[in-house]
């Protein structure tokens, strides 16, 4: 029996702004140790509205959410912080680093805030994390100097810095091009094969999901493939 | 919580708009060093106000007022002891001047822990002849050195020396106005008739300057062996004890105890110089409120500031919520940045006050009615220093406060998708 990492039940969620829409119905799935799993559907379909809640940064739904075998529903804010430090890593489509840093410290931000290692050994970890992803080189820059595909690969690293039980990724290809996707795709292929990490990547790229592990596809707020 | 990350983060984001936070700090620092300079000078002038009576004038006075006495005869007889009695035209009695007793007064009053000092005094009232002219003055006898320890009588005597006073035999310190209407020059010697009639010639050793004309015009100081000389009293004859405490405010508890056990007269400084202390409470609550504003408008300085470092900085603020940083880390971080700059400002406000206030205190500032003072005065006091620190702490809270919360409340999930 898989350990299962991430699973949803019944979960729905509702709009209500200007009129009351339906937005997720009955989102029931789950995810295990190991699996990379890409979400696809149409825009619009309610994907990136699910992420946001398996992420624990949106609250505002009804049913059930567990990640490592734990309740996430009905916490407060500071403990889904944690959470959300500790066992989730996050990719977005706007790489998002924050430019008052060098990109040695924005990797590292999130594993001082984690509190459990000393500050060399952050720093050790960044770097080796770093050096996996083949921008050590980059560790020193700042982080508005460096290029897009670059970014993405800091972030990445930046994801990776706390063992996190589950990397989610908000269209992490999205705005690179091809030959840029095609290294995203191959660092997530890596992470997934080589590390045993888990991943579910929401995209509408058709490639980037078939050559995925698994695809669970989306329509008006429903699964209907997974 | 992790304060060296939060700190670092905090610095970091300082660091990314220096420009901005430079702003910010210097709107502080402005205030604060404006708070200090104004409350200096301020408290500066009020000292020297004040200084003008307050120095001159004992803490606590022993005196026997001439007044009819309160216990009328009719009152202890047993006869009309129950009826209310009605006594018209009453007068003051036979009461003398002089102090009774006024050596052993004398020391037990400076026994007294809470004293600082105390020197006696006679007045005696005469006329000072200017050829066919007769002047009305005043000579104040008094003990030349405890008038000097006590009153700071050297600084008003602004030519001559004040102990030669107690050194040359009938010599009298005139007050400047009145030296100037006798023309006498110091050494010459002038004319005194007392109220009993009798000439003295005294000789002019200096001249005395209080700061008020009216009563350098008729004040003039000799030593009391000299007065009582002038008025042909014994040595124990003195009107008035001075005295001076450690603590000014314990002035009317001391009066009072002093007026029941020596059954005389006493009179505190509060109540014979109320005026003063009105005065410089009123100029002293104005400088505040000027201070005050300046710091509340550099407060809303550094509320605008941060409240557009805060929509410069949402999906910084998004990514940090994101990647596992609370509410309460995020508000801490705006916090530590407003109580930076209110630190920081602050700091260079007050070396900044404390040179403007050096600067003030090099002014020259003469005027014939204060002859101690050279330049315009200031007060350095620490705890002006410890009320614009405090205070630049306080408004910067403040002004971080709200934009900090609202920062705390940025929903990433909002600024993420916004995109």
């Amino acid at each position: 029996m898989q350990e299962i990492i991430l699973e949803a039940r019944h979960i729905n969620k509702e709009f209500h702004d200007p009129v009351t829409v339906q937005v997720l119905t009955d989102i029931t799935f789950s995810v295990n140790k190991g699996e990379f799993v890409s979400v696809i559907g149409k825009s619009g379909c309610g994907k990136s509205t699910l992420l946001y809640i398996l992420s624990t940064m949106d609250t505002d739904y009804t049913g059930e959410l567990l990640i490592d075998k734990e309740l996430m529903t009905g916490r407060n804010g500071t403990e889904l912080a944690r959470i959300r430090n500790e066992k989730i890593g996050f990719v977005f489509q706007f790489h998002y680093l924050l430019n008052e840093f060098s990109v040695l410290q924005n990797v590292m931000l999130p594993g001082l805030k984690l509190n459990k290692y000393s500050r060399q050994e952050v720093e050790h970890r960044a770097l080796e994390r770093l050096k996996m992803l083949g921008i050590e080189h980059l560790a020193t820059k700042e982080a508005y100097r460096i290029s897009g595909g670059e970014k993405q690969r800091v972030a990445i690293a930046r994801a990776l810095i706390n063992d996190p039980h589950i990397i989610m990724g908000d269209e992490p290809t999205g705005n690179l091009d091809t030959r840029n996707s095609e290294h995203v795709f191959e660092v997530f292929k890596e992470l997934a094969e080589v590390h045993d990490q888990t991943l579910l990547i929401v995209t509408h790229d058709q490639s980037f999901a078939e050559r995925s592990g698994r695809i669970i596809e989306m329509a008006d707020g429903k699964i209907i493939r997974h | 919580m992790n304060k060296k990350l939060i700190f670092g983060i905090a610095r970091s984001m300082m660091m990314a708009r220096l420009g901005q936070t430079l702003v910010a700090a210097i709107g502080v620092a402005f205030s604060i060093a404006m708070f200090v300079t104004l409350l200096s000078f301020m408290n500066g002038l009020n000292d020297m106000l004040d200084g003008l009576i307050l120095n001159r004038t004992p803490h606590v006075r022993l005196y026997n007022e001439i007044k009819p006495s309160a216990n009328q005869p009719i009152n202890a007889s047993s006869e009309f002891k129950d009826s209310y009695n009605f006594i018209s035209s009453v007068k003051s009695g036979i009461t003398r001047q002089e102090i009774y007793n006024s050596g052993p007064i004398m020391q037990a009053v400076k026994s007294d822990p809470r004293v600082l000092g105390a020197g006696p005094k006679l007045t005696a009232q005469v006329f000072f002849n200017e050829g066919t002219i007769d002047i009305t003055g005043v000579i104040n006898g008094v003990d030349v050195e405890e008038e000097m320890r006590l009153f700071k009588f050297r600084d008003y005597v602004t030519s001559g020396s004040a102990i030669d006073a107690k050194n040359v035999a009938n010599s009298i310190i005139l007050g400047k106005g009145l030296a100037e209407i006798l023309a006498a020059d110091i050494g010459d010697v002038v004319q005194v008739t007392t109220v009993q009639g009798e000439r003295f010639p005294l000789k002019v050793v200096g001249y005395f300057q209080s700061g008020i004309q009216e009563i350098d015009k008729v004040q003039s100081y000799a030593s009391i062996v000299t007065t009582q000389k002038l008025l042909g009293k014994p040595s124990n004859y003195i009107t008035d004890i001075q005295i001076k405490l450690h603590d000014l405010n314990m002035a009317p508890a001391v009066a009072r105890e002093y007026h029941q056990k020596f059954d005389i007269d006493a009179e505190d400084i509060q109540t014979a110089n109320s005026q003063f202390e009105t005065g410089s409470n009123v100029r002293s609550i104005i400088s505040y409120a000027v201070g005050i504003t300046l710091l509340v408008v550099a407060g809303f300085g550094i509320f605008n500031i941060l409240n557009m470092m805060i929509y410069e900085k949402m999906d910084s603020i998004a990514i940090l919520k994101a990647t596992g940083f609370s509410g309460n880390d995020v508000n801490m971080i705006f916090l530590v940045i407003a109580l930076s700059i209110g630190f920081f400002g602050g700091m260079v406000g007050l070396i900044f006050g404390f040179i403007f206030s050096l600067i003030i205190d090099n002014i020259p500032f003469n005027t014939a009615a204060l002859p101690t003072i050279k330049t315009y005065p200031v007060n350095y006091s620490p705890a002006f220093y410890f009320i614009g620190g405090f205070f630049s702490l306080i408004t910067t809270y403040f002004a971080g406060f709200f934009p900090a919360r609202k920062a705390s409340k940025v929903d990433p999930v909002e600024i993420i998708r916004g995109k």
